[in-house]
């Protein structure tokens, strides 16, 4: 089989427009998993048992179970319960997002775990109740610590979110394979597709060790 | 001193491997790509996980004209023409339309089967009732097949595209596209199945083909035989009866 890139910048446009759907998706779930992960996380440490049953559940549960089966799920399965249709793009935010909720969970939690213990009895003998303990002194040490596994939810995501081609919506792999479908030309498709995938994960861990230079405090 | 007989046993091993297929009586394996999500072409059995259907019935009767024993590798759809240019089997047989495009990348035995396209849309659905009143609206279809290129064309549509034939059926039940474009033989297979759809007359005639490897023009001379001996010997009547009898 002789390989032939001359069809590359032909299907670049294609490409790119998956390119931006991809990214869409992936900061859009992270952003959510952030929201939900963030509240979740502090769950798991609260003093509160049912609280903290709830969002153990829910972590088990998202992480025990793979992404594809929950896409599945909220696509193919939530509009026979609800009885009219989801948006692809909507289920897939809403997959990937309460997704990526139950991953940041666990970062915050070992976030939250790792500030000595120390800072806690400081402030809650300054007088501070428990919830603005955890809002101003336990919870901004903890997000400067959670930021380097951040960026890796936030690349681990845009890899992961390839799996929404099984609900119709068109991304970066999914462009790539309605190419191929119309070529045959599968490796120099597929290898043009790692390598635009490769260039936004680069750039996210550049972005990464950037935010973490401008959060390091000195001391 | 070990190593060199583990080298020597290595290296017998070896030349073991090359010869055997020519000592033993077996038979020629003929391996055959097919996508086994589209009933009644090719689909797996739930229980016993074998591969039916008309297509595989067809090439295990070719096979068996031209003494070549079968062996099915089961691929997604999308990657069947892709997996045959590389090897990873001889041919394929799963309900696939000789097309010009198709023909750029491989080579097609004689048509062994006519088919159409039709329009699936729910049964309640009194709007759309031709390919023409399709455009501007939204279509799912199974990713790369004939359905999904005239979906394509068609002007303003968004065509949702799957993987599988029963996802994009699903989709409509959905109410989330319009209409489904796909062949008659599995529309008319679905809606026994699901009574709340319906499917118009064929829009398209096309032809299905065994494709194959085009540097391998030898195979392609053995199957348009084993095909001919198959229609004249009345196995091929037999096998359609089977799957087709009484549509």
């Amino acid at each position: 089989m002789v390989l032939d890139f001359s069809i590359i910048p032909g299907i670049m446009p294609a490409l790119m427009t998956g390119a931006k759907m991809t990214i869409e998706l992936a900061a859009i779930a992270v952003a959510i998993g952030l929201v939900i992960g963030s509240f979740a996380g502090i769950a798991r440490v609260s003093g509160n048992r049912v609280v903290k049953i709830i969002a153990g559940t829910y972590v088990d549960f998202i992480r025990g179970t793979p992404l594809l089966v929950q896409l599945f799920l909220v696509y193919f399965g939530l509009p026979t319960l609800i009885h009219r249709p989801v948006p692809a793009f909507m289920a897939a935010i809403v997959a990937m997002g309460i997704n990526s909720g139950a991953y940041v969970a666990e970062i915050v939690r070992a976030g939250i775990q790792s500030i000595d213990k120390g800072q806690t009895e400081a402030a809650r003998s300054l007088g501070l109740t428990s919830a603005q303990t955890m809002r101003y002194i336990i919870f901004p040490q903890a997000f400067r610590r959670i930021i380097p596994p951040l960026g890796n939810e936030f690349i681990a995501m845009l890899k992961d979110s390839s799996l929404v081609s099984v609900i119709a919506l068109e991304d970066l792999l999914r462009k790539g394979q309605v190419v191929i479908t119309r070529t045959f030309r599968p490796f120099e498709v597929y290898a043009v597709v790692a390598l635009i995938y490769l260039v936004m994960t680069l750039a996210i861990s550049k972005l990464v060790s950037w935010s973490e230079r401008k959060l390091r405090t000195v001391g | 001193m070990k190593r060199l007989l583990a080298l020597v046993c290595l290296s017998s091993l070896v030349v073991a491997a090359l010869v055997a297929p020519g000592v033993g009586a077996a038979k020629p394996v003929l391996k055959v790509g097919t996508s086994a999500d589209f009933p009644p072409f090719e689909f797996q059995d739930e229980k016993t996980g074998e591969y039916l259907g008309f297509d595989l019935d067809l090439i295990r009767a070719i096979g068996d004209a031209i003494g070549m024993d079968t062996q099915i590798v089961n691929t997604g759809w999308d990657g069947l023409i892709p997996g045959l240019m590389t090897g990873n089997y001889d041919c394929i047989a799963s309900a696939m339309t000789i097309t010009d495009e198709r023909l750029k990348a491989v080579s097609f035995s004689d048509p062994y089967f006519s088919a159409g396209q039709v329009v699936v849309t729910m049964a309640k659905d009194t709007k759309i009732k031709s390919v023409s009143d399709l455009e501007g609206k939204s279509i799912s279809v199974q990713i790369g097949t004939t359905g999904d290129l005239v979906a394509s064309d068609i002007k303003g549509v968004t065509v949702k595209r799957f993987n599988l034939a029963p996802d994009a059926i699903q989709e409509l039940r959905n109410g989330a596209s319009h209409a489904c474009i796909i062949d008659l033989a599995v529309a008319s297979q679905i809606a026994r199945e699901y009574k709340d759809i319906k499917y118009g007359a064929p829009f398209t005639m096309e032809y299905y083909g065994i494709a194959i490897n085009r540097s391998n023009t030898g195979l392609l001379k053995k199957i348009n035989r084993g095909l001919a001996m198959v229609k004249a010997s009345g196995k091929y009547d037999e096998i359609y009866d089977k799957w087709f009898a009484g549509n």
